[in-house]
C-alpha cells in the first residue's frame, strides 16, 4: 500500500515524461543555437536512445521483478525489433543506394543476389514492418516459452537457455547467407515515413514517439502488474508451485507476459535503430543482454519505475566514462551491479522509496 | 454435484471409466464428490520405492489422519494424488469420474483437492487479504484474471475467511511478516477460499501454540462432514484428538486402519512406529 502523504512514483514518471516532451522539442527547434538553453539535435538522439534503452528495461522488469523470470536473452527481441525496423528503413532507400538498385539493398547487390529474399518481401510497407517489430519477437518469444515453461524450466536454467537463444541468433545474423547483411547489418538509412533522418525535426519526432511509447507502455504495464493477472505473476514468482495447486496454469501466465515483453522490447529496438542509425549483429550480443539486466538490478526491480531510473542511471553513466576513462567502464559497470546487490538489494527504487515492492 | 453413493471398497465401475479419459468439460462439472480412491499405487525414485502398492479410499465427509514415520510416502501420496508426481502404476480416481492420473495439478485443483503443504507456503510479498482473494475458487485463466475486478462477493468472503482464521487484523499486512502460526492458518485459509471437496493438510498444527493446536483441530473436526479431509500429522496428541479413523503408513503402503484405539494396539504398528 501507498503512504498517502507521498505522491505515488508513478507521478514523477509521468510528470518527467511531459516535462521531456515539451521542453526537449521547444529548446531543440525553437531556441538558437547560439543560446546556452538550447539542446543540440545529438543531445536530443542521445535522450531518444535512453528513452528506447529504458523501454526496453521496462520489458524485462515485467519478466523479472514481476514474473520471476530472468531472461539473459532479451536484447535478442529488441534487436529483431530494431532488424525489422532496419528492414523498412533499408527498403525507403530505393535506388539511392551505392549501386542504384531499387530493388535490392546494397548488400544484396554486392552478394550478387538477383531477387528480394522471401524475408524481405512486404517491408517496403510501414505497416507491415511495424507489424513484424512486434509479430516477430512476440511470435519467438511465445515458441520458445511454450517449450520451455511447458517443460518447467525455471531459475538458472532458464537464463541460460536465454542467453543460448540470443547467442545463436547472433551467430546466425552475422552470416552472410541468412539475408540481413551479415557482420555489417543494415545502415545508410536515408528517411521514414519520407522524412529525411538526418532533419532535426525528424530525430524531434522520433524522440515524441519514443516518450509516448514509453509512457503507454508504462500506463499499459502498470494497468496489468495492478490487474488479478499482476497479482498471479507475484504469486508465481514467490511461490510458484502452491500457485499451481490453486489452480492456476502457471505455465500460460508466464508465456503471456514473457510474450508481451517481447513485443515491447521489439518496439524499443524499432524506435532505437532509426535514432541511432545502424543495426548489426551485435544488439544480439549475450552482453547487451546481461547489461540490461544489471540496468533493472540497479535501478530496483519489480517496481517499473526503478527499471527506467536504472537505464538512465546507467546508461547516463556508460556515456560519461565511455566519453572520459574508456577504459574503466567495464570495472565500473561490474562494481555497480556487485555494490547495489550487496547494499542495495533492492536498487535505487527501493533505497529511496519505503515503498513496498511487489 | 450429484454423485451415486459407490461402495467405497468394492469399486466395480471402475473399468469403464480408465478408458474414458477426463476431457475437459468445463469449469463447474468437473468438481469431484469427495470421495478418493487410490488403488495399488507404486512410486519408485531411483530404486528407493517411495509408494508400493498402497491402497486407501477415503469415503465423502470423512476425516481421516495418516500416519507413519518418516519415508513412509505420506508426502510422495499427497504428491500422487495433486499431480505432482505421476506413479509407476495403480489407479487413483477422485469421485466417479476424474482420474487424477491424467488430470495437470491446476486441473485437480479445480476439481476440488486443496493442498496444505508441510512449510507454510503462502506468497509472501502479497498482503494476507491478496492470498486469500487469489486462492478463491473461480475461473483462473490468464483472460479472466486481467479482467477480473474485486466486487463485494469477493470482498465478503475475504472478510469472513479472514474472521475464521483470526487474521482480519492482519489483512493489509504482507504475509511473509506473519509469524509460523498464523501462515499456517494463512494457508489453511486458502485452502477454505478455494472450497475444495477433498482437503489434503500436511502437518497442519507444526509450529503452532496449544491453543492455536486446539482451534485447528476444533476446524478440521467442522470441516469433515461437508468435505473430506486428510491430515498427516506426527502429533499424536493432536491426532487422538480428531481422529475417527487412522492410516498407518510404513514403506510405502498401508500398515493398519482402524480407530485410534485399534491401531494403537496392532502389534506390527507398535514395532514400526510406536517403537515399543
Amino acid at each position: 500500500m501507498r503512504a498517502l502523504h507521498a505522491p505515488h512514483p508513478d507521478r514523477y514518471v509521468y510528470g518527467i515524461l511531459l516535462l521531456l516532451v515539451v521542453l526537449v522539442p521547444t529548446l531543440n527547434l525553437g531556441v538558437s543555437e547560439s543560446s546556452a538553453l538550447h539542446v543540440s539535435t545529438y543531445t536530443v538522439t542521445l535522450l531518444g536512445k535512453y528513452l528506447c534503452y529504458a523501454l526496453l528495461a521496462l520489458s524485462v522488469d515485467l519478466v523479472w521483478g514481476f514474473g520471476g523470470i530472468l531472461s539473459l536473452g532479451h536484447g535478442a527481441f529488441f534487436a529483431l525489433g530494431g532488424y525489422a525496423m532496419g528492414m523498412y528503413l533499408m527498403r525507403q532507400i530505393g535506388a539511392r543506394g551505392v549501386y542504384g538498385n531499387a530493388e535490392l539493398p546494397d548488400f544484396m547487390v554486392f552478394l550478387n543476389w538477383q531477387e528480394l529474399p522471401l524475408a524481405w518481401w512486404g517491408f517496403a510497407s510501414f505497416p507491415y514492418a511495424m507489424a513484424m517489430v512486434m509479430l516477430v519477437p512476440g511470435v519467438l518469444a511465445g515458441v520458445f516459452g511454450y517449450f520451455a515453461f511447458r517443460s518447467r524450466v525455471t531459475g538458472v536454467y532458464l537464463s541460460i537457455i536465454t542467453q543460448a537463444l540470443t547467442y545463436a541468433l547472433l551467430l546466425a545474423f552475422f552470416r552472410n547467407e541468412m539475408g540481413f547483411g551479415g557482420n555489417n547489418g543494415l545502415t545508410d538509412f536515408k528517411d521514414i515515413l519520407g522524412f529525411e533522418l538526418a532533419a532535426s525535426t525528424t530525430r524531434i519526432a522520433l524522440f515524441v514517439a519514443s516518450v509516448l511509447a514509453l509512457a503507454l507502455a508504462y500506463g499499459g504495464c502498470r494497468a496489468l502488474v495492478n490487474s488479478k493477472f499482476g497479482r498471479v505473476l507475484v504469486a508465481v514468482r514467490d511461490a510458484e508451485s502452491r500457485a499451481r495447486f490453486i489452480g492456476y496454469k502457471v505455465e500460460h501466465y508466464k508465456l503471456w507476459v514473457f510474450s508481451a515483453s517481447a513485443v515491447l522490447a521489439g518496439i524499443a529496438g524499432a524506435l532505437y535503430v532509426p535514432q541511432v542509425g545502424i543495426i548489426n549483429p551485435g544488439e544480439f550480443s549475450p552482453l547487451n543482454s546481461i547489461e540490461l539486466v544489471i540496468w533493472v538490478a540497479v535501478g530496483g526491480r519489480g517496481t517499473l519505475y526503478g527499471a527506467l531510473l536504472g537505464a538512465f542511471v546507467v546508461n547516463f553513466a556508460k556515456t560519461w566514462f565511455t566519453g572520459a576513462l574508456p577504459e574503466l567502464w567495464l570495472f565500473v559497470l561490474g562494481a555497480m551491479f556487485v555494490l547495489v546487490t550487496l547494499l542495495i538489494p533492492r536498487g535505487i527504487a527501493g533505497y529511496l522509496g519505503k515503498e513496498k515492492s511487489t | 454435484m450429484n454423485a451415486p453413493d459407490h461402495p467405497a471398497r468394492a469399486p466395480t465401475w471402475w473399468d469403464e471409466f480408465t478408458h474414458a479419459g477426463s476431457d475437459n468439460v468445463g469449469f463447474s462439472s468437473r468438481v469431484g464428490d469427495g470421495t478418493l480412491y487410490v488403488e495399488n499405487i507404486s512410486v519408485s525414485f531411483d530404486g528407493f520405492r517411495a509408494l508400493n502398492e498402497l491402497t486407501l479410499y477415503i469415503e465423502r465427509g470423512e476425516l481421516r489422519c495418516i500416519i507413519g514415520p518418516n519415508g513412509a510416502g505420506k508426502s510422495t501420496m499427497m504428491d500422487v494424488i495433486t499431480g505432482k508426481t505421476r506413479p509407476d502404476s495403480g489407479r487413483a480416481w477422485f469421485g466417479p469420474q476424474l482420474n487424477l492420473l491424467k488430470m495437470s495439478e491446476p486441473d485437480i485443483a479445480e476439481a476440488g483437492i486443496g493442498r496444505k503443504f508441510q512449510k507454510p507456503t503462502v506468497f509472501e510479498q502479497l498482503p494476507v487479504a491478496t492470498n486469500l482473494e487469489l486462492a478463491m475458487r473461480a475461473a483462473k485463466g490468464v483472460w479472466h484474471s486481467l479482467r477480473a475486478r474485486l466486487d463485494s462477493a469477493t470482498l465478503d468472503r475475504i472478510a469472513e475467511t479472514l474472521a475464521l482464521v483470526g487474521l482480519t487484523a492482519q489483512r493489509e499486512q504482507r504475509a511473509g511478516a506473519l509469524s509460523h502460526g498464523q501462515k499456517q492458518w494463512l494457508e489453511i485459509g486458502m485452502l477454505l477460499m478455494q472450497e475444495p471437496q477433498l482437503l489434503l493438510i500436511d502437518e497442519p498444527v507444526a509450529g503452532m501454540t496449544h491453543q492455536e493446536t486446539e482451534r485447528t483441530a476444533e476446524l478440521l473436526v467442522a470441516l469433515a462432514g461437508q468435505r473430506s479431509v486428510v491430515v498427516v500429522e506426527h502429533d499424536m496428541e493432536f491426532v487422538r484428538s480428531i481422529a475417527r479413523t487412522v492410516t498407518v503408513l510404513h514403506e510405502g503402503h498401508v500398515l493398519a486402519e482402524g480407530s485410534m484405539h485399534d491401531v494403537q494396539n496392532d502389534a506390527r504398528v507398535r514395532e514400526v512406529y510406536l517403537g515399543a
